[in-house]
């Protein structure tokens, strides 16, 4: 009896139970009860685990916004940090039911890999930092220069199309973890470091003294960051992007974290209280196989998009990154959300 | 007759000699040792040089300098990097390991449940100091205890969900935590399945011969990162849907494969320098194999190899940190992992993380080796030189 007791113990410890099929993926996330979403094992910002050991960061609170439309709570969420090379097989293998590890949209990843992406959370573009000591102006005057670039990324792979395309030489100094691609730099192994401008934030707060370089004014790459799903499964990808858009949509309606549980009781928008699941007859939220209130679930859970990038990258952040790209639509930017009805 | 004439026999005493230099004071010592001949001195002050510039700087920068309260980067970055350090300033980050010392030791456990790591901690202190200590009584209990007993409840209380216990699942296991795990697994399983690949691959028997020697030459064959790295990317897509085989397991079961592998060869090295007279001695006493084994074989061939299995230890408890590969955050990777924390990226952060965890990883290799010293010295009954 013991032994059975143990065995069996062991046997669930060894065997975890993800999802069993494909095409279901809510009901099982439902059925488990937590949303296992893979993260980046350490990026400032975007995924990183503060002193407690709890996950913070702008991926991260993606993870916790879908949490949020799924079970009105944005704790039930467990993370899967992943490297750059086994993101891919964690999503395709159904380890993890969301990737939402700062992953560049291509059209390889969304047919070949199998996966699916819609709303993007970050717009990026890849950058390139150089010290001012080498009086370099423009990214076409690099030529012959060391490189230093992450390898597995779809940096590396625009680096070198960048550099093909002007018949530049350059020499690239290739490492797997970014921190040291970091070091390789600050240690002046290479002359120039290439990377998502994000990246390039964070980088600068490492250096020992940061006016001393400066970030190229091209724009390589265009790097859509978006949280992927696997495909065959419409009715979890549809979730996984509206819940972004809800967190876009939200900001666009001026609807905070704060003021949420106001304006849902005494907001006579139409629009907003469809968003918000208060209008009669609002079939939104049980179209997409959830509650009405999701919306406000997502909103009472993790804020709107806005403030979701000013608590882990904004300006009163250590890494001070500005909206630009990421700015609303109707303040120049890109952040876009279809309309919520 | 003695001829007294014989110009080889002294016919007056010596004048007596100075007294001989002491050498058991310090002075003594600093002249046998530092200035016996010019060479020696030509060295001696080459060195103090090297000493003189480098301590001085190395000890500023370590603990002069070094910023030691505060919960956030501005105490380790200058003005110019948006801190409070005057421009120019150099120093290690000790605030950072001091705020980020508990995860260091546990990783992600749940601060709550983190009595249970501690719990397991000083239980097998508690079990593991008596085993070391040669008077200590009844070791085949406490080996039992150790090895059997102890692995069975320490993973009921660190994995739970059994008893009363929260399930803590093993990717929130992490730090010193997962790489003294990692560490005790592996010696635990590799010196008993060594010994038995070593006796396997030296048998008549054909099958266990093959079988001992492929698995050996195998693992051998093969870099532990590619094993990790196929055993979490490539495993999955292998497995039916539905089915996960836990992060931490596959790696558990790499790292013991590996170094039992390794282990293997070198008990084999000594099995091969005893001689043969020992064997035909044990079997013209009627032992049986596993007797003969277990009494005059082994004893004498494991005592041999000492250094070559301690060495192998070490290089398991180091190879641990390749487990950053499959996302697991051993010690070294959780340090690293903090590297890029927005609260705590300065230029001198990362230094002062790896000098850490070189000091951590330092303090256990060095136990061991001095452990494995005093083993050797104990056991020198004969061959010494």
């Amino acid at each position: 009896m013991k032994k059975t007791l143990l065995s069996a113990a062991i046997g669930a410890a060894v065997l975890g139970f993800a999802s069993a099929a494909s095409a279901a993926t809510l009901d099982d996330v439902k059925a488990k009860g937590f949303v296992q979403c893979g993260v980046n094992t350490g990026l400032a910002g975007f995924a990183q685990p503060d002193s407690a050991g709890n996950w913070k960061g702008f991926d991260v609170d993606y993870c916790k916004a879908v949490a949020a439309a799924v079970f009105g709570d944005a704790t039930k969420v467990k993370y899967t940090p992943t490297t750059a090379q086994s993101r891919f097989t964690a999503l395709q293998s159904g380890e993890i039911d969301l990737l939402a590890r700062n992953t560049t949209w291509t059209v390889n990843r969304d047919t070949a890999l199998g996966f699916n992406f819609r709303y993007v959370n970050y717009y990026d573009g890849q950058g390139f930092m150089v010290p001012k000591s080498l009086n370099v102006k423009s990214a076409l005057e690099l030529s012959g220069a060391a490189v230093c670039v992450q390898s597995g990324t779809t940096t590396e792979l625009n680096l070198a199309d960048y550099f093909k395309a002007n018949k530049l030489e350059y020499k690239p100094v290739v490492f797997e973890k970014l921190e040291e691609v970091n070091a390789a730099y600050q240690a002046g192994r290479c002359d120039v470091y290439t990377t998502d401008q994000s990246g390039l934030y964070s980088l600068r707060l490492s250096l020992s003294n940061p006016n001393d370089h400066v970030i190229l004014p091209e724009i390589i790459s265009k790097e859509p960051l978006a949280p992927a799903v696997r495909q065959g499964d419409d009715k979890w990808f549809d979730i996984v992007t509206w819940a972004g858009y809800a967190l876009v949509q939200a900001e666009e309606f001026g609807i905070t974290q704060a003021n949420v549980d106001d304006i849902k009781k005494s907001s006579t928008n139409p629009d907003v209280r469809r968003f918000l699941g208060v209008e009669k007859d609002t079939k939104i939220g049980t179209d997409l196989g959830l509650t009405n209130d999701w919306a406000y679930n997502i909103i009472k859970g993790v804020g709107n998009y806005g403030e979701v990038f000013e608590r882990n990258i904004g300006a009163n952040t250590p890494l001070k990154i500005q909206r630009g790209l990421n700015a609303l639509w109707t303040k120049g930017g890109l952040q876009y959300a279809p309309p919520v009805r | 007759m003695v001829d007294a004439n014989a110009s080889y026999v002294r016919r007056e005493m010596l004048p007596a000699q100075p007294a001989p230099i002491a050498t058991g004071n310090i002075a003594g010592w600093i002249r046998v040792n530092l200035l016996a001949t010019p060479k020696d001195v030509v060295l001696t002050i080459l060195a103090l040089a090297v000493l003189a510039a480098v301590v001085p700087s190395a000890l500023n920068w370590l603990f002069i300098q070094a910023s030691w309260l505060g919960s956030d980067r501005s105490v380790c970055a200058t003005v110019v990097q948006g801190g409070i350090q005057p421009d120019g300033w150099k120093g290690a980050c000790w605030a950072f390991v001091k705020d980020r010392f508990v995860q260091f030791l546990f990783g992600r456990y749940p601060i709550d449940e983190r009595w249970r790591p501690i719990l397991v901690t000083i239980m097998f202190i508690v079990l593991l100091t008596p085993l070391l200590i040669p008077k200590m009584p009844r070791k085949g209990l406490n080996a039992v205890l150790l090895f059997i007993v102890f692995p069975i409840v320490a993973f009921f209380l660190l994995h739970g969900n059994a008893f009363g216990l929260d399930r803590v699942e093993t990717p929130l296991w992490g730090g010193l935590m997962v790489t003294l795990i990692l560490s005790f697994v592996g010696i635990a399983v590799s010196f008993p399945l060594g010994t038995l690949l070593a006796l396997g691959r030296r048998s008549k028997m054909p099958v266990i011969k093959t079988l001992c020697v492929t698995f050996i030459e195998v693992i051998r064959g093969v870099p532990l990162i590619t094993v990790l790295f196929m055993a979490n990317v490539m495993l999955p897509l292998f497995l039916p849907t539905g089915w996960t085989i836990d992060n931490f397991l596959r790696a558990l079961v790499a790292v013991a494969l590996f170094a039992s592998a390794y282990m293997a060869e070198v008990i084999r090295g000594g099995l091969q320098a005893i001689p043969k007279g020992q064997s035909e001695g044990a079997d013209s006493l009627g032992l049986g194999y596993w007797q003969k084994m277990r009494l005059i074989i082994l004893p004498q061939a494991i005592k041999l190899v000492i250094p070559g299995i301690v060495n192998t230890f070490i290089g398991l408890f180091k190879d641990t940190s390749l487990v950053s590969i499959i996302g697991m955050f051993d010690l070294l990777n959780i340090i690293r992992l903090n590297f890029t924390d927005t609260a705590w990226i300065t230029p001198v952060t990362p230094i002062t993380g790896l000098i850490f965890a070189g000091f951590i990883y330092w303090l256990f290799c060095f136990s061991m080796s001095r452990y494995s010293a005093f083993m050797e010295r104990h056991l020198d009954t004969a061959h010494k030189r």
